[in-house]
């Protein structure tokens, strides 16, 4: 019969019409500025950097090695290492970056610089809302406004951070073991020395 | 009545004939037309609404992707490929780290394999429900039918999601791998969709497979004869619509194709009908892969331990990778000279050489069809262009 094929598919479009008043999975869409979907875990925008305890500029875990500079595909990347040293997250003195901007502008969130990082030091932000009106100088961003806490980490990432602190703790540990088996041993071998230091004296007075 | 001072310098119109052939009018569809599917221009020269010949226009998304890909690492490549064919960015990964992979002789564990043929199909069923959604968007029946394919999409984008960060550019492969595992309840997550897919698909064969209005626009036009399309070089759906039982899944092998059960189907006309019903088809037989694969896949590691990310270098040499890509035959081509980057990165990309018949299809067709003719190819500018 002409006509029967339209109606038929009549037929389907007036289900999903008013199936959208009853069920979810016919009525899909979300408005967006006032209701959002969760967050999904593996989500990712742009890199940010983590620095651990209060101070931003302190706990950064960032050691400047530039590897990320290197990798990064678009190249949005720019870092200038420090002249001097400070202690990093295990506590060894290290380099830290005097200038580290990302030009999200530029940044096609890929994350291979996430993936090259040694020190866990960038990792992906969610955050999605991020238009502004100044083109330049909003969208180029520096140490501080890149910087953000192991805790928002942790809240945007659950498991991948849980793994990263795990690692740190354990590299913590290992290196207090080290430090203090190096203690240790120093004294004994101070304990060694001071006799033998002692001792030395008195055979030479004895020749 | 205008009078002219130099009435001589006026040259003579000829009058407007209704019944003359010589009144042939060339017009630009595209790059701004909003049924080419992107950016890209057909100069058609018309007599009256019928095509006489036209011409392709290329190149207006081109970003120098294969030149970039020679001055980048062989990873450094991975998220550009993405970029290719935006529709479907897993397979544009797949078919580049298969040739990376054939170059540098790496073997993929068992569980990549299985995830990278799931998130393959998954994008295939992405991709083809997407054509036909605007393949009716593009023969004027605006909206619904587009929106329901995009509903469909959505659920797939947001597995890709959760899998893998992104719900385009999703940057999922490695050399000898895959970037990461699923995540809990991924699984279960996915088999929902797949198992609520076959849902849609009765619903929109319904909506349009029998309507009157399609079969009229869509049967007899546009046909791609079998001789046509093998001498020209079609790959995939294309193809296979004109009856060239011709898919690499089949005839390569690759990764663990070989391992599940599925048909090739075939068209017998060679029509814009065809291509749009081969695409239904083939998303039920991608779901049989799927519903195995989900079934089957085993413990163990996504990568190649002996892969490390940074400082990949291949031994000198060449490779070419190729998959069936959702549109047709998606291959890479690189020379390796030992070197950080690749000496010579070639693309072979299927929306590119499906369009070199377009020219054959439309010519003697209306100008409304040639819309749904370049609708059926599937092509993306992304990789027509590169």
């Amino acid at each position: 019969m002409v006509g029967e094929g339209i109606l038929k598919g009549l037929v389907e479009t007036a289900r999903n019409f008013f199936g959208s008043y009853v069920g979810k999975d016919r009525l899909t869409t979300v408005q967006y500025p006032e209701e959002r979907l969760p967050q999904i875990e593996a989500a990712r925008s742009f890199p940010f950097l983590v620095y651990d305890g209060p101070d931003w500029d302190k706990g950064m875990r960032c050691v400047a090695c530039q590897i990320c500079e290197k990798e990064c595909p678009p190249k949005c990347i720019l870092i200038k290492k420090s002249a001097d040293k400070k202690p990093d997250a295990v506590g060894k003195p290290q380099f830290y970056p005097a200038v580290f901007n990302i030009d999200i502008s530029v940044c096609m969130s890929c994350q291979i610089c996430v993936e090259v990082c040694p020190f866990d030091a960038i990792k992906m932000d969610v955050d999605y809302d991020l238009s502004t009106d100044d083109r330049f100088g909003d969208l180029l961003l520096d140490k501080e406004r890149l910087a953000k806490s192991n805790e928002y980490y942790n809240a945007i990432h659950p498991t991948e951070a849980a793994a990263v602190d795990a690692h740190f703790a354990e590299e913590r540990a290992k290196a207090e073991a080290k430090a203090k088996a190096a203690t240790e041993a120093k004294a004994a071998a101070e304990a060694k020395v001071a006799p033998a230091a002692q001792e030395q004296p008195v055979g030479g007075e004895t020749q | 009545m205008i009078t002219d001072a130099s009435p001589a310098a006026q040259p003579e119109l000829e009058p407007l004939s209704e019944t003359s052939e010589e009144q042939l009018l060339e017009i630009a569809m595209g790059p701004q037309h909003p049924s080419t599917h992107g950016v890209f221009r057909m100069n058609v020269v018309l007599d009256g609404e019928h095509v006489v010949r036209l011409k392709p226009v290329f190149g207006y998304l081109h970003r120098n992707h294969e030149k970039i890909a020679e001055s980048e690492t062989y990873l450094g490549s991975m998220p550009y490929t993405d970029r290719l064919d935006y529709m479907c960015p897993i397979t544009n990964n797949w078919a580049y780290a298969l040739a990376v992979e054939k170059l540098a002789g790496i073997q993929v564990p068992e569980r990549a394999e299985y995830l990278r043929v799931i998130v393959g199909e998954l994008t295939r069923l992405q991709n083809h429900a997407c054509l036909i959604g605007f393949l009716m968007q593009d023969m004027g029946s605006s909206g619904t039918p587009l929106m329901y394919a995009f509903r469909e999409r959505e659920k797939i984008l947001d597995l890709f999601e959760s899998l893998t960060g992104a719900r385009m550019m999703c940057n999922y492969m490695r050399f000898g791998g895959c970037r990461v595992d699923m995540p809990a309840g991924w699984l279960e997550q996915a088999q929902n969709v797949v198992r609520e897919f076959p849902r849609f698909l009765d619903e929109y064969e319904n909506l349009l497979v029998s309507n009157e209005i399609l079969m009229e626009r869509t049967q007899g036009v546009g046909v791609l004869s079998k001789e046509l399309a093998i001498n020209a070089g079609m790959s995939g759906p294309m193809a296979r619509a004109s009856g060239v039982n011709y898919d690499i899944r089949k005839v390569d092998k690759y990764s663990i194709y070989e391992r599940f059960a599925f048909r090739v189907p075939l068209g017998a006309h060679g029509d814009v009908y065809d291509r749009y019903m081969i695409r239904f088809l083939e998303m039920r037989e991608s779901l049989k892969i799927l519903n195995e694969a989900m079934r089957d896949i085993p413990a163990g590691p996504i990568v190649d331990p002996k892969m490390r990310i940074r400082g990949f270098r291949p031994k000198p040499g060449e490779a070419y990778g190729r998959i069936e890509s959702p549109k047709g035959e998606l291959g890479f081509y690189l020379i390796s000279n030992g070197s950080l980057n690749p000496y010579r990165y070639r693309v072979r990309p299927p929306s590119l050489i499906n369009l070199t018949v377009l020219e054959d299809l439309c010519i003697g067709q209306n100008v409304a069809d040639v819309v749904a003719i370049l609708g059926s190819v599937d092509i993306v500018l992304g990789e027509v262009d590169r």
